[in-house]
């Protein structure tokens, strides 16, 4: 079996069979390839349909135009209505969001779980988690959580003053307040479906 | 622990002393083989301490009544690069005629092997002699490289007086373990081919046992060299590479199944009973874009066992049949004694990247137990009469896009997993991630390897420390970490150390290092690191001592 074609850099870098036909032509004597007695025009069609493979390796990402947004907008609105309808609303927070966020991939990604891991959206607020820590004299500290640990506490008074603890088990008693909650807990919950539609649904709102 | 601004003072004060030690020599004792397969407890032999993968320190000294003396002995940081700092000694130089000078940032992810007071430790292009006393440099090894994937590098090998490193561009790199010197350098496999090689050598006998990683779709494989002369002893591919080979039917053709990935990234672990070799492969190829190759592409993301004496395959158990999710099997098994249904077995347990704990008989391959670790993995439609999961073609990928869990990342990774034989728990670290799966190409005939990751990750909602019930698969203590889970990146979670002491260590998602009790996870002690590679721990001039690695730097604790 011969080298893979669709990773050799001289295929990688020909247009119009300009590099390919040479070696056709002279062979590769010493690496086993022999001369082919073809013609230039049957070179080009090979090189053609060899140019009509996509390779794709490691780092390059795909950037076909593929619709993602296959679901039922009527469904989704209903579904959203009913799980989302509580915290959010097409006429308020989410007003215009298919607007502000026009790549729907993007829009799914967010709408699951607002700023997390891979998808980013410019300019999109994410609330921060809340940290309420209880000191031994009963006093309360709250802030916009830094960090958390076993051991350690750190938060941002809304005075922006930075304020840390040291943490023995439940001592001092330490309660987050997680903005998104409620969307880390429908995770489990969805089927594809339901996603499918309710972005569906949001890319109407625009 | 709080003794950070002691901890800076005593880093500078130790450095000092460094640097006026820095030309000490190593004894000549050098390191017979047969001592692995009986490791003293004041070494640290192999990958994982011995051959068992078990992570598990006979050791007492420290225990859960004086953890909290634990203290810092000394920190040494490592520089890469061909000038070393002021003070040590002048750096090997090493590499081909078409090796560069790539000064990589450290990434101490790997094992740290001590060997006569000595420890070993590498990032990718670098290897260091530390004095285990003090932690001052005694040599330096620098390879010049042509390139490859510097994700990390897991250790060195020693047999006798010879040190072994695998580089990125996939040489076999042997050097004098007293001096860094190099004695010779083998190719493993071929830089062209996109293979890049991070293994740990592993010495069993007069074998040393190498593997390679690849991102593209070239096949896995293992070979053996002999470790005095660099020879080929024999090469083991992990995918059928003709006509006719076992496994060949679960491909559409034998160029898909030599092209199929499989690799074998990380160290396997050894029974000196059975000669049997137990190691993990990774994804097939191409990883997401699976639509060209039907089957349950054997022998990828698979446990495999293999006879260190002939090359040959024993047993397989595939542990992601047809894997679409690049759950790569690669993580280190590991092998324990223990009684299983009223008898006694000789098994082999792993939790895979894919959310899944598996039990085999290790001597047959025969499945015991699979059972999946977390409500929240979704990839699968249930289990086979094999114990092997089936994959949910419906979560392979979507136009509009599945929601998976884990992520390809997986709900763990190639970070040390670990067993207590006293407390009969299997412990490992889980982080709970999501990923939306999308359709990536409406060609996939071009596509190869790690083709164009067409999913997007939603992180973790969930980092834990669990224990294991190895004759289950049931979780019998969980300790969750605080926060609301976060990203999906495993170096959070670089592994783990049992200990005789009743001690696990585990390095949490904030950096501490932290010794729990290992019947019910609290924590007892812990020192804000950011460690990067799993715990040691090992007896030197009478004290025990725990390392890590930390990024650049190696952390000695000592119980004083």
């Amino acid at each position: 079996m011969g080298p893979n074609l669709l990773r050799s850099a001289v295929v990688l870098e020909d247009q119009n069979s300009e590099l390919i036909t040479p070696i056709v032509h002279g062979g590769r004597l010493q690496q086993g390839m022999p001369r082919i007695n073809i013609t230039d025009g049957q070179i080009s069609d090979i090189a053609a349909w060899l140019h009509n493979f996509n390779p794709i390796g490691k780092g390059v990402q795909f950037h076909e135009p593929i619709n993602i947004v296959t679901g039922d907008a009527k469904a989704g609105e209903a579904y959203f209505q009913k799980t989302c309808g509580a915290c959010h609303s097409a006429t308020g927070d989410l007003a215009g969001i298919a607007s502000r966020i026009a790549v729907p991939k993007m829009l799914q990604q967010t709408w699951l779980l607002p700023g997390a891991g891979s998808a980013h959206v410019p300019g999109l607020h994410v609330p921060p988690i809340g940290v309420t820590v209880t000191l031994a004299n009963g006093k309360k500290v709250t802030g916009d959580l830094v960090s958390v640990s076993d051991f350690y506490v750190g938060m941002v008074t809304p005075g922006g003053e930075p304020r840390s603890f040291a943490r023995d088990g439940d001592v001092p008693k330490v309660e987050l307040h997680d903005p998104l909650a409620g969307h880390r807990e429908l995770l489990p919950k969805y089927r594809d479906n339901d996603i499918h539609n309710v972005t569906a649904y949001l890319v109407t709102l625009k | 622990m709080k003794r950070s601004r002691s901890f800076v003072l005593a880093f500078f004060v130790l450095r000092m002393t460094t640097l006026s030690l820095a030309q000490a020599s190593i004894p000549e004792q050098g390191l017979d083989p047969a001592r692995i397969l009986n490791p003293p407890d004041d070494a640290w032999l192999t990958y994982g301490g011995d051959y068992s993968g078990r992570r598990y320190s006979s050791l007492t000294h420290l225990n859960q009544s004086n953890v909290k003396n634990l203290s810092l002995a000394w920190a040494t940081r490592v520089v890469v690069g061909p000038e070393g700092p002021p003070g040590t000694p002048p750096v090997i130089i090493g590499g081909t005629d078409k090796g560069a000078d790539a000064r990589f940032a450290v990434k101490i992810r790997g094992s740290l092997l001590q060997v006569n007071g000595i420890l070993y430790v590498t990032s990718p292009d670098n290897a260091w002699a530390l004095d285990a006393r003090d932690g001052h440099e005694i040599w330096h090894y620098y390879w010049k490289v042509k390139g490859g994937t510097h994700t990390g590098n897991r250790g060195v090998g020693v047999w006798h007086n010879w040190v072994y490193i695998e580089t990125p561009d996939n040489y076999l790199v042997c050097l004098d373990a007293r001096t860094g010197k190099e004695r010779w350098h083998k190719e493993i496999a071929s830089f062209d081919l996109q293979y890049f090689s991070s293994m740990s050598p592993i010495v069993i006998g007069n074998h040393l046992i190498v593997g390679t990683g690849n991102d593209m779709d070239e096949p896995g494989l293992l070979k053996s060299f002999d470790p005095d002369t660099g020879d080929l002893q024999w090469t083991f591919y992990t995918v059928p590479m003709k006509k006719g080979n076992p496994g060949a039917e679960t491909w559409p053709n034998i160029d898909a199944a030599s092209h199929g990935g499989g690799n074998t990234w990380t160290p396997g672990s050894y029974d000196p009973e059975t000669h049997l070799y137990i190691f993990g492969t990774g994804n097939p190829s191409p990883a997401f874009t699976s639509q060209t190759r039907p089957g349950d592409n054997l022998y990828t993301c698979a446990l495999l066992a293999v006879n260190v004496d002939t090359g040959k395959m024993a047993w397989w158990f595939q542990t992601s049949p047809h894997d679409t999710h690049d759950y790569d099997s690669a993580q280190t098994p590991v092998l324990f004694d223990g009684e299983f249904n009223g008898k006694p077995r000789k098994m082999v347990g792993t939790l895979a990247r894919n959310g899944f704990f598996f039990t085999l008989d290790r001597v047959t391959g025969e499945h015991l137990v699979t059972r999946k670790i977390a409500d929240t993995v979704n990839w699968d439609m249930g289990i086979d009469k094999r114990g092997e999961p089936i994959n949910d073609p419906a979560k392979d990928y979507a136009v509009g896009g599945a929601l998976v869990s884990p992520s390809p990342l997986g709900i763990t990774n190639w970070a040390p997993q670990s067993y207590d034989p006293q407390t009969k728990l299997f412990y490992v670290h889980t982080t709970e991630t999501y990923t939306v799966a999308y359709l990536g190409t409406l060609d996939p005939r071009g596509s190869m390897g790690l083709t164009g990751v067409p999913s997007l990750s939603l992180g973790s909602v969930a980092n834990r420390l669990l224990a294991v019930d190895y004759k289950t698969g049931k979780t019998v203590w969980n300790h969750r970490y605080p926060g609301v889970g976060g990203s999906d990146v495993q170096s959070d979670f670089p592994g783990l150390l049992a200990t005789a002491g009743n001690l696990l260590f585990a390095p949490d998602p904030s950096g501490n290092l932290v010794a729990h009790d290992a019947l019910n996870g609290k924590p007892l002690w812990h020192a804000r690191i950011g460690g990067t590679n799993a715990p040691e721990t090992y007896m030197l001039d009478e004290h025990q001592y725990v390392i890590e690695g930390a990024g650049d730097m190696v952390y000695a604790f000592v119980l004083n």
